[in-house]
Order: C-alpha cells, then sequence, then structure tokens
C-alpha cells in the first residue's frame, strides 16, 4: 500500500501554494484499492489485489498550460512532477482562456458514495462471489453451454484537487460489480448479465445470472436479417451507450472547437418534443455521481435538451471562458494522469409512461435491438453518423419474434433523436455515464442480407 | 558505450521475492518490474495547447497454482514493497512446498534499439512536428474548420523475472504523430483522421513527411462533405492496400488467440489442419519486423518475440500462445505474452498481424469488379470471438460502378463473420502494407500492427442507409 497515511487534500494543497508570482497550480492526487476476481471452471481463474497512487500537476503561467504526472506520492518524485509541469508550460501557445478553476459560491451535493464494506470485506469472500455466479449460471438452464467469465470487482478510490486560486475539494467513493459472460447453443450466442453497487449488499446476482441466461438464450437459432427500413426498439442498456454519444456531443470542449453537431444550435429543436434530457452527478442513483468535478467545483445538475430544444452545453473552466460563459461544474478526468477535459458524467433521459412489452405491442412490427457493436467506429458525434453491428429479436405482432444476428443499423443521430416514438419507464442505472430505458425510433435503415 | 543500466531490480532480490512468492508453493511465480516515462503534445484549435509528461515505475507479482493466478502490482520497488507484494500474490498458495529459483543467463536487450528516444529530443523539437502539420492540414481546403494534432512518444524499460528461471529485459521506444481535421460545409460536418507510429525514436520523423500525412487526413475530412450514404445491404468490398489489417486482426486474429481457443470461446478452436479460409489466405503475426508498431525483443513474460504462422493457405496451422497457456498444453510460448503496464497480468496477444502478398494486379482486382465498395481506409473494429461476428468503420470509401471508382461514401460498418469473410476473399494483389493500431482487450490497451495488400472479398454487408 503506497502511503496509506497521506492526507491527500493536505499533499495537494500544499504543493499548490508552491505557487509562484504571476503562476497558478492546480494539484489532484488520488489513491485507489481495486480487487478483482474471475471465475472459471469451478476454480479461482484470477484473484488480483492492487493499490495505486499518484499525482497531477497543471501549472498555468501567462495564459500557458504544462502538465506531469507520476504514479506516485513519494515527496521527491511530487516535487520533480511539478518542475516538469513548470518546463512543460514554456511551450505551449499563450491563450488567455486558459487558467484554473476559482471557488464559484455552488454548494456540493450531500452525497454519500463511500461504503466500507467493499475495501474491508476479505478477498476470500470476494472470490466466492464470483465462484456462486459462475455455479448459478452454469446450471440455471441446460442450455448454456459455457460461462465465459463471472467476474467480481471493485474499486475504493480517494481523491482531492487544490488550487492556488482557493479551490479545495475531497472526495471518496466506492463501487463493485458482478459481470457474468454466458454462452448459449451451438451458435455461441453471448449474453451479458451485470449488476453494480456502491455496496456489496447491493449485488443482485440472481438478477445477473437471469440477465445472462435470458440475453443468450434467446439468440438461439438467430439467423441474418434482410435489408430494409423499420421502426427500431433499443434496449435501456442500448440506449445508454446511444446516450453517452450524444452525451459526447453536448461537451463545451467539442462545442466550442467545432467538433459538435450540436455546435450553434442552442434554443433551437433537436429531438423529439418528449425529449429531456439533463446530466445530473447529485443524483444518488446514477453510478457516476459525484460532489465535485474534475477541477474540484461542485456538480450540479445542467439541462441540456427539454421539450426537444437544446438549452445548452457543458463546461469545465477553460471551455466556458472560450464561449464566454461559467463553468457548468463538469470537468471530468480520468485520473491522475490526464487533465480535466468538460464532459458529461450522469445523463438521464426523462422517463416515459410506457413498460417495455407496451412499447413494443405500440411498435407492432419492427426490430428489437439486444446488443450493439462497432460503436467506436461506426457513430460520430461530429457528424452524426450512425452505423453500428446489431443482434436482437424481431419485432412481429407487438411482441418479440425471431431471433437475428449480423445485421446493420444506420441513420443519423440527427434524424434519430427526431425520430424517438417512445420513450419507457423502465429506467436502468447502469455503470457508465448514461442511464437507460427502452426508446423506440422510427425509420431506421437495417441492412442484412 | 553506456554503463551498467538499471536493472529496476537486483536480481538477487528478485529471486528473495520469488521465493517469498512460493512460500506457501505454486507451479509458477514471476516479478515483472516496469519504469515507463511518456510524452504527449496537443496542437488544437491552432494552439499548442499542452505538453504533457508521465513517469511510472511498479512491479506487478503473480504466482500461479494449478489453475488459478494470484496478482499484486504495488509501485513501491524496494524489498519491503515487493516483498508485501509476494505475500498478496501468494494468498491463493496453500499448504505447498516452498522452492527457490535459479536464473539463466540474462535474455534480451537492456539496450534500446532507437537511436533519439524522446527523453533525448528537445521538447522544441516535438511541438515544431505540431505546427508543421497544422499548417499543411489547414491549406489543404478552406472548407477546413479545425485541425488537432498531437504527438507522443514513450519509453518503457522493464525486468521480468521468474521462477522457470527466466530473467530478461526489454528497453521499448515508441514514437507517434496523429492528425485529426474536421471539415464544414453545407452537408455538414465531417472528420478525418492519419497516424504514423512506430517503435522509433525520434529519427521515425526523419522519414516521415509530416505535412503529407496531414493534408492526407484534410482530404479524407473533405472528401466527405461530397459524399453519399452507403448502400445498406451485402455488397462485393475491395481494400486497398494497408487500410484494412484490422479486419484480419479482429475477424481471425483474436479467435487465433490461446486463452480464447481453450475456453472455446472461439470459432477456431479444435481446427487446426483445417481449411479455414480462401487458398489465397497466409496470416502471419510476426513480434520481430523491425520498427513496427506492435514490435519487441522481449514480450512482458520474458519470451523473445516471434514469428508464427497462423493460417498458410487457407489452412490453420497453430495459434498465438502466452506462457501460461503454452504451459497447460506443454509447448513453449509463441512470444505473444503481453500486458499494457505492470499493473495488468500478461494475457495471449497480437503483436503485428498481417496477410501476405498475392499476385493479383490491384488495379485489376478493381476493374474486375462491376458493383462494389472500395473502401481506402478502416477506423476500428470489434469481434465476438464466440461466434466470429464482426464489425470494422470505414473512414475513407468510394463506390465501384462498372470497375470504376466513382463517388465518395460517407462512414459507415461493415459486418461480417470472420470464417465465412475469409473464405470469401477471392483475390489478393502484391502490394503489402502496414498500419499501426490500439488493441483493446479485457481493459487492456497494447501497439499492435496490421497489414494486408490490396483484397477483394465476394460479399461483405455494409451498414450504410441507402439501397443496395
Amino acid at each position: 500500500m503506497p502511503e496509506p497515511s497521506v492526507d491527500l487534500a493536505r499533499l495537494a494543497r500544499s504543493v499548490a501554494e508552491q505557487a509562484g508570482r504571476g503562476e497558478e497550480i492546480e494539484v489532484y492526487a488520488s489513491r485507489s484499492v481495486e480487487t478483482d476476481v474471475r471465475a472459471y471452471g469451478g476454480e479461482i481463474e484470477v484473484l488480483s489485489q492492487a493499490a495505486s497512487a499518484g499525482i497531477g500537476v497543471r501549472v498555468v503561467v501567462g495564459g500557458r498550460q504544462g502538465f506531469a504526472s507520476a504514479g506516485s506520492l513519494d515527496a521527491a518524485v511530487v516535487a520533480e512532477t511539478v518542475r516538469e509541469a513548470r518546463d512543460n508550460a514554456v511551450f505551449a501557445t499563450p491563450d488567455d482562456h486558459v487558467g484554473l478553476a476559482s471557488p464559484d459560491g455552488v454548494a456540493p451535493a450531500g452525497l454519500e458514495l463511500w461504503d466500507d464494506s467493499v475495501p474491508s470485506t476479505p478477498p476470500e469472500r470476494k472470490a466466492e462471489l464470483a465462484l456462486e455466479l459462475e455455479r448459478r449460471t452454469r446450471s440455471a438452464d441446460p442450455r448454456i453451454r459455457q460461462v465465459s467469465s463471472a467476474d467480481y470487482g471493485d474499486l475504493a478510490v480517494e481523491a482531492a484537487v487544490a488550487t492556488s486560486t482557493g479551490v479545495l475539494a475531497g472526495s471518496r467513493r466506492t463501487v463493485c460489480s458482478l459481470a457474468v459472460s454466458a454462452l448459449a447453443g451451438d451458435g455461441g450466442h453471448t449474453g451479458v448479465g451485470i449488476s453494480a453497487g456502491r455496496r456489496l449488499e447491493d449485488l443482485d446476482l440472481e438478477r445477473a445470472v437471469a440477465d445472462a441466461v435470458l440475453r443468450s438464450t434467446r439468440l438461439i437459432g438467430a439467423s441474418k436479417g434482410r435489408s430494409g427500413r423499420c421502426t427500431v426498439v433499443f434496449d435501456p442498456r442500448v440506449t445508454a451507450t446511444l446516450l453517452a454519444v450524444v452525451a459526447s456531443a453536448l461537451s463545451g470542449e467539442s462545442v466550442t472547437k467545432n467538433r459538435s453537431m450540436f455546435a450553434g444550435r442552442v434554443g433551437e429543436d433537436v429531438a423529439a418534443p418528449s425529449v429531456a434530457l439533463v446530466d445530473d452527478p447529485t443524483d444518488p442513483r446514477a453510478f457516476s455521481s459525484a460532489a465535485f468535478d474534475g477541477e474540484g467545483l461542485a456538480c450540479r445538475r445542467n439541462a441540456l435538451i427539454s421539450g426537444g430544444v437544446l438549452q445548452g452545453f457543458v463546461f469545465d473552466t477553460v471551455a466556458a471562458r472560450r464561449a464566454g460563459t461559467v463553468s457548468t461544474g463538469s470537468a471530468v478526468r480520468g485520473g491522475y494522469a490526464s487533465t480535466p477535459v468538460a464532459g458529461c458524467r450522469a445523463v438521464q433521459l426523462a422517463p416515459g409512461h410506457q413498460s417495455a412489452e407496451e412499447i413494443l405491442a405500440a411498435v407492432g412490427e419492427g426490430l428489437f435491438v439486444q446488443s450493439v457493436t462497432g460503436v467506436h467506429s461506426g457513430v460520430s458525434a461530429v457528424s452524426g453518423d450512425f452505423s453500428v453491428g446489431a443482434e436482437g429479436l424481431w419485432i412481429r405482432g407487438g411482441s418479440l419474434g425471431a431471433p437475428v444476428r449480423e445485421v446493420t443499423v444506420a441513420s443519423t443521430l440527427q434524424r434519430m433523436l427526431h425520430a424517438i416514438s417512445h420513450i419507457g419507464a423502465d429506467v436502468e442505472w447502469l455503470p457508465g455515464l448514461a442511464a437507460g430505458q427502452t426508446i423506440a425510433i422510427a425509420d431506421m435503415a437495417v441492412g442484412g442480407e | 558505450m553506456a554503463a551498467q543500466p538499471d536493472m529496476l531490480v537486483d536480481p538477487n532480490l528478485a529471486q528473495r521475492v520469488l521465493a517469498r512468492a512460493l512460500r506457501r508453493g505454486g507451479d509458477f511465480a514471476e516479478v515483472f518490474a516496469e519504469d515507463r516515462r511518456a510524452t504527449s503534445a496537443v496542437l488544437d484549435d491552432g494552439r499548442v495547447e499542452e505538453l504533457a509528461s508521465g513517469r511510472d515505475r511498479g512491479a506487478g507479482i503473480r504466482v500461479v497454482v494449478g489453475e488459478t493466478t494470484g496478482f499484486a502490482h504495488t509501485a513501491d520497488l524496494s524489498e519491503a514493497g515487493l516483498l508485501a507484494a509476494a505475500e498478496a500474490a501468494a494468498s491463493v498458495a496453500r499448504d505447498g512446498e516452498s522452492r527457490t529459483v535459479v536464473f539463466g543467463d540474462p535474455k534480451g536487450v537492456a539496450v534500446s534499439g532507437a537511436l533519439r528516444p524522446g527523453d533525448a529530443v528537445p521538447k522544441a523539437d516535438k511541438i515544431a512536428l505540431l505546427g508543421r502539420a497544422d499548417d499543411a492540414a489547414r491549406s489543404a481546403g478552406s472548407a477546413v474548420a479545425q485541425v488537432s494534432a498531437s504527438y507522443g512518444d514513450s519509453r518503457r524499460r522493464f525486468l521480468v523475472a521468474n521462477s522457470d528461471g527466466v530473467l530478461a529485459m526489454d528497453d521499448q521506444v515508441r514514437s507517434r504523430l496523429a492528425v485529426s481535421v474536421v471539415a464544414v460545409g453545407d452537408t455538414g460536418r465531417q472528420t478525418g483522421f492519419e497516424s504514423v507510429a512506430a517503435t522509433s525514436g525520434f529519427e521515425l520523423f526523419d522519414r516521415t513527411d509530416v505535412a503529407e500525412l496531414a493534408v492526407a487526413a484534410a482530404r479524407r475530412a473533405l472528401g466527405k462533405l461530397v459524399a453519399r450514404p452507403a448502400p445498406s445491404g451485402a455488397v462485393p468490398v475491395v481494400l486497398a492496400s494497408g487500410s484494412g489489417g484490422i479486419l484480419f486482426h479482429e475477424a481471425c486474429g483474436h479467435g487465433l488467440e490461446a486463452d480464447h481457443v481453450a475456453k472455446a470461446t472461439s470459432v477456431y478452436a479444435g481446427r487446426v489442419g483445417e481449411l479455414v479460409a480462401s487458398p489465397l489466405v497466409t496470416l502471419v503475426d510476426d513480434g520481430t519486423v523491425g520498427g513496427e508498431w506492435g514490435a519487441f525483443a522481449v514480450d512482458d513474460e520474458g519470451h523473445p518475440a516471434g514469428r508464427t504462422v497462423l493460417i498458410e493457405r487457407g489452412v490453420l496451422v497453430d495459434y498465438m500462445w502466452d506462457g501460461v497457456r503454452a504451459r497447460k498444453e506443454g509447448r513453449s510460448s509463441s512470444g505473444n505474452g503481453r500486458r499494457q503496464s505492470y499493473r495488468h497480468l500478461p494475457m495471449v496477444r497480437m503483436t503485428n498481424t498481417f496477410l501476405l502478398d498475392g499476385t493479383a494486379d490491384p488495379d485489376e482486382i478493381v476493374s474486375q469488379t462491376p458493383h462494389g465498395v472500395y473502401v481506402a481506409k478502416l477506423g476500428g473494429g470489434q469481434v465476438n470471438t464466440a461466434t466470429g461476428d464482426f464489425v470494422f468503420g470505414t473512414t475513407e470509401a468510394y463506390l465501384i460502378e462498372d470497375g470504376h471508382l466513382t463517388e465518395p461514401l460517407r462512414d459507415a460498418n461493415l459486418i461480417g463473420n470472420g470464417p465465412e469473410v475469409l473464405s470469401r476473399i477471392d483475390a489478393v494483389a502484391g502490394d503489402f502494407a502496414m498500419t499501426p493500431g490500439t488493441c483493446g482487450k479485457d481493459g487492456q490497451s497494447v501497439p499492435v500492427g496490421c497489414g494486408q495488400p490490396t483484397l477483394r472479398i465476394s460479399s461483405v454487408t455494409i451498414g450504410g442507409t441507402a439501397g443496395a
């Protein structure tokens, strides 16, 4: 365990206070412990235990920013990291918009995101969970041919941000999850079941098993589809994936740099009137909820789309200055080794009133998509072009029919947002930056044989 | 000649750590110590936004007992830190016999072949590359609305020692430059991307025309402003030389990794000796190709990089192996045990994976295709190894009509099944070229090379919005 006794906030503040005249310094320090267990064939395949700590330092001087990071909180390494960040700042192009966050008076939400059960439960107990997950999935249905992985994973992370401009924020959170991947039938049809929470007791093993079994077995016998156009119904998990791409186009960073399909469109109709989208990291139901953003400002609820009309974007300090506005408390950072950037954290689409079954009945004929592939290669938040591989089931007579695989589903994000015809009430809170529910989108191109 | 290189962990200490790791028994133990330094620089919106440096140093220790692996890592390379990690990794062992380890002669090189590793290059020289790229991309057309250029270099030194007596080191120096462009027109926004990356020092840029690379990215974005929607449905597809090695990486490479094979989550399990592809297909994985993005001296388990013929004239010859899988099969590793960093366990990974040349003429392949899609550049891809179903996205493509390239097409995903697509390759040219990429598996990213000559697949499903 590296330096377990170091007070991260005190360390960050003491380094930030070293800022010289005309210089701003931001220090992000974090420390985490994690356990990962994979069960396979009735045995523990891997038991991994790890502790990490690191520091990331931004120096801004004369509108120039330099950054350096190190995977250690050792005093000598921290000092070298500060020197290196200062040296790096020399090479940036001066930009008046560059600077660190200053306290903005917004109070942080009171969120309890930590549970001691995650770091303190012995690894043997966690290993038992993974073994039980595998055993139950394997025996749940005779059509399950293989459980290719059954994983337990957790993370307990503490972080602090301090700046020479007066920001000081500390936070800690725990997450734990179960994930199982089942293969059904001779075709190797794959279904993944997941359950996640902040406390071990939040984990719903039965649900993960049932999910993996349903999703794999209902694809048995799937055949390639025919090409044509139809209404497509997305499973909640697929909707969450779709919303995450839409959210990336709502980043002030993308917008101010001409890399978003939403640039210059605030106040315009960008979606069907039933669409209301918010980014609300203060909602404790979101797995990615947080009291503070990556620059140490309080996270807050930001409306993105209301009544189908684009309301605005999310900003960190620099993107906000470029756009002539103020930070929305939406700086996200990937860890101590990367700089903060404007981004959504907990996106939710306002739920409708129908269940998934009611939506299928209303749609009548179409394609139900259980999972998609190729999102990173086939969906662009810049152009809006949308083309993914999909598997799922045909919708026939208002309910799920024959399984289908190896089809493409295509449109543009712009058209899809306008063509949302039904929004389900069945919101699923999932790991990642968006929640999801069943939605139906009219008139998409399905490519098959 | 440099002084004795820093070995990160003294071999005598490594012996003590391995002995501790095997204190309660175990079939195998390994210590992997790594020191990684990296620099990156980004020019965006006409400004050098940031120069960043990263430093990471630590060790990962694993203990294998039967089918179970225990793993722990630490950033503390002191004796106390390493022994504590060894204890944690050993927690999977019970009541076994302890034993000691004796190392053989060190394998691998401790000195990189790179002429100018990034840490020896002035920062201003790195920044200058970005300015050249920005200027060139912006001069490619008035519709160019945004340019981002990023430079990165890394130096990764490691020592790996294990209870089989292996003691090996490597010093891997990599350099990369990427340009991405947004063009805006009446039809909306489009993007273009191009990159160069190699296992090399800064000398990579002596042989790279940075302006040409930036213009290629800009042309890709500009061309798509006037592109029509791609067709939807099954069509013949011609992949340009070096454009689509990702197809073989995704469509069959992952399925030939021994971990997928052993778990029967590969469509290629149990099929060695069978015809699994068109006889025109010979597929090789080769970590020894000097300078390529996926090349190295020894893999992350201390085994020398190797060349493995996977498919020869359509027949499945062998899989790729790491140490753990090879040990179970009583054979040797093929040098495919790789990990992202000391924080990760090694697993079977590709290095540089490519399809060998055929004899057809690339122009004739197009002229003999009455109707189809010509892919000049592919983006990323993804595969389900259990079914062989994959997707990969086009980033520059054209319609083929009456044997000629006609209109540019907007981006779309191609979808197919690995074994089916491999059997449908009906023409392979002799104009082989490689492309660098990043491969993700189980949350770990490693640099890989992909390559192929111009070739045609008689039928692939393309996911556009227009009629096929």
